[in-house]
């Protein structure tokens, strides 16, 4: 099929969807897989260029949480507050991220202090339970039905759209970083920083902005999130294990490539859900069981993911030497 | 307000005590994991899971075989430290020349699979050894002796690992691969044997911090999540690799948590400590005791 003509057909197909197929539970799980493959998106944006965040739990938690205590404590409208929302996650990656960037450090290092960072997060949510409810979870106070102000639907179809549509610019923003200056600068800080600094690269400043993009990207995802669930929890949108959660299915996915943590979404969630299907109550613990399995197997043999591999099998010869290694 | 300031300054010194005594348990965690980097570059994620399979192994030890604690602890110590090889074996030694945030994202992969074979295996119920030693009281201070043995054995294990590290060939060998990699594998030493043999030593020092934590926490899938994130803090802040400065960084943080905790709740000693930590990272981005460049 035509490259140009595949494009648009798969766009129509996608928003024709929740109006052909109305089953409310495989809806749920298209808008589940959209958001975090959103969220999937946000994380890689960094992690291609090698700047492997544990952090990003902590953004998506600032950007539920902030949403959720505007709308309940001060009846801030999340048209409002999802900006300001992300405007904080913003803040707190310059805060982090500048003085990392600053003092050079990277690899390690700097996955160590991101984890730092999700790990306060989330300690935050808990210790400041009388706002937040604490390790119990938060409720944002339901309208009653269809109310845009408050960004609560009902119809399932809503979200759906909605979802769609903020994956679609996740994308956009994919390109839009792939096609500036700003990617080859990147790469180049990512392959050799001192080089790129002595061609001209303002190493800091690029790294910074790329940060503060995917932290507010991921922020908007905990606040869909949150407004699609309508129940949070420190577990569920904060903390190490979502961070780990996403840097797996972008590994899985593929890394360097755009639909690649969305594959890694699918891939995830469709994995989870079958094993919930298939175990029943029984099901706690397998699917993290094959999930670390996996993501073992996956570095070991398949460190550019799934859908990495394949476009590189498919042109095979491309000349597309991936930034795969970097010296720590 | 005489009596006032009395009480206050009772509990905290007795705050104080309690955060050298968890001081010298994170010491020791600290130090298994400095092992592991310094020696093999690698930064085991999953390191406080380690710990927790070994708990769950006094657990079935001394509960379920009804051995006497004396008896499980070696055994236990012994069990992790397999672990720790196979660890080695299984997953790093793959990706040795992989790129390191791909070995830290693999044991990221062995952490996942840990904590959900703990969670089929054994269960989300909490359990304990049933093992409660009595607390000494003196001069209206509470110190648990399950604190004081854990404190005593972490400073006996760090003098054992040191000795080690200077008085035998192994040690030695280990020592002089932190320093260079390379060249050792010219000077005749089995590089592959000494990242096995050093597995294993981080994994008995897991399996060590294993049989005194849990004399004092319950045990369950996710107990490492509780202490796993304030070892790499520790591990980063002494400087990775750094031993000296991971034993200075375990006490500075243990008394933040539990000064911090004095005041106010448990929860805001760890998040002071972490906002601590970033700070550090700031100052001095190498690790405390790091010199100047």
């Amino acid at each position: 099929m035509n490259a140009r003509l595949a494009w648009p057909i798969a766009a129509v197909a996608l928003v024709a969807l929740p109006f052909v197929y109305r089953d409310p539970y495989h809806l749920h799980i298209f808008v589940l897989i959209l958001i975090w493959s959103f969220a999937y998106t946000s994380w890689s944006m960094m992690g291609r260029f090698g700047l492997v965040s544990l952090g990003h739990g902590g953004f998506m938690g600032v950007g539920a949480y902030v949403t959720a205590l505007l709308w309940n404590h001060l009846g801030v409208s999340p048209w409002i507050g999802i900006p300001i929302a992300l405007v904080c996650a913003g803040g707190l990656a310059l805060i982090v991220a500048y003085p990392c960037f600053r003092f050079r450090i990277t690899g390690h290092y700097f996955a160590l202090v991101t984890l730092a960072l999700s790990g306060i997060v989330l300690q935050v949510i808990t210790a400041t339970r009388d706002y937040t409810g604490g390790s119990l979870g938060y409720t944002p106070e339901r309208t009653k039905g269809n109310n845009i102000l408050a960004l609560q639907f009902e119809d399932k179809t809503v979200w759906y759209l909605i979802a769609l549509a903020v994956w679609a610019a996740g994308l956009v923003i994919w390109y839009w970083v792939d096609r500036s200056m700003s990617r080859y600068a990147m790469e180049a800080i990512s392959e050799d920083e001192d080089a790129a600094a002595a061609a001209g690269v303002d190493v800091t400043a690029e790294k910074l902005k790329i940060t503060v993009i995917s932290a507010a990207m991921t922020a908007l995802a905990g606040a869909l999130y949150c407004q699609y669930q309508m129940f949070i929890s420190p577990d569920t949108v904060s903390g190490i294990s979502v961070s780990l959660q996403m840097v797996f299915a972008v590994v899985v996915g593929g890394i360097y490539v755009a639909l690649g943590p969305t594959v890694g979404a699918v891939i995830t969630l469709l994995l989870a859900e079958s094993l919930r299907i298939f175990f029943g109550t029984k099901a706690v613990g397998w699917d993290n069981l094959v999930y670390g399995v996996l993501l073992v197997l996956f570095i070991i043999f398949l460190p550019k993911g799934i859908l990495g591999s394949l476009m590189d099998r498919l042109k095979s010869g491309g000349a597309r030497p991936v930034a795969a290694r970097k010296p720590a | 307000m005489q009596s006032f300031l009395e009480a206050f300054d009772i509990f905290l010194l007795e705050a104080v005590l309690n955060g050298i005594l968890l001081g010298g348990l994170l010491a020791l965690l600290a130090l298994g994991l400095n092992l592991i980097f310094g020696v093999i570059d690698v930064t085991w994620i999953c390191y406080a899971e380690l710990v927790m399979i070994g708990m769950y192994g006094m657990y079935f030890l001394v509960q379920y075989y009804g051995l006497s604690y004396w008896v499980a602890a070696p055994a236990a110590i012994v069990l992790v430290a397999l672990l720790g090889a196979l660890l080695h074996w299984l997953v790093i030694e793959p990706l040795l020349s992989a790129a390191p945030i791909n070995q830290l994202l693999a044991t990221g992969g062995v952490l996942f699979v840990l904590q959900s074979f703990a969670t089929v295996a054994f269960g989300i119920d909490f359990r304990n050894l049933g093992i409660r030693l009595p607390v000494l009281s003196f001069a209206d201070m509470h110190l648990s002796y399950s604190r004081l043995l854990a404190f005593a054995a972490a400073l006996v294990g760090m003098i054992v690992v040191y000795l080690f590290m200077t008085r035998t060939y192994t040690g030695t060998a280990i020592r002089a691969i932190a320093q260079d990699r390379q060249i050792m594998a010219l000077m005749g030493v089995d590089t592959k044997r000494i990242y096995l043999v050093t597995s294993a030593l981080g994994g008995a020092l897991a399996g060590l911090a294993a049989c005194l934590l849990v004399l004092q926490y319950d045990v369950h899938p996710f107990v490492g999540l509780s202490f796993g994130p304030i070892t790499f803090l520790i591990c980063v802040l002494g400087g990775l690799g750094n031993f000296v400065g991971g034993f200075v960084a375990a006490f500075l943080f243990a008394e933040i948590i539990s000064l911090g905790g004095l005041f106010s709740d448990l929860e805001w000693g760890y998040v002071l400590a972490f906002a601590f930590f970033i700070v550090m990272m700031f100052v001095r981005p190498a690790g405390l005791l790091a010199r100047r460049s």
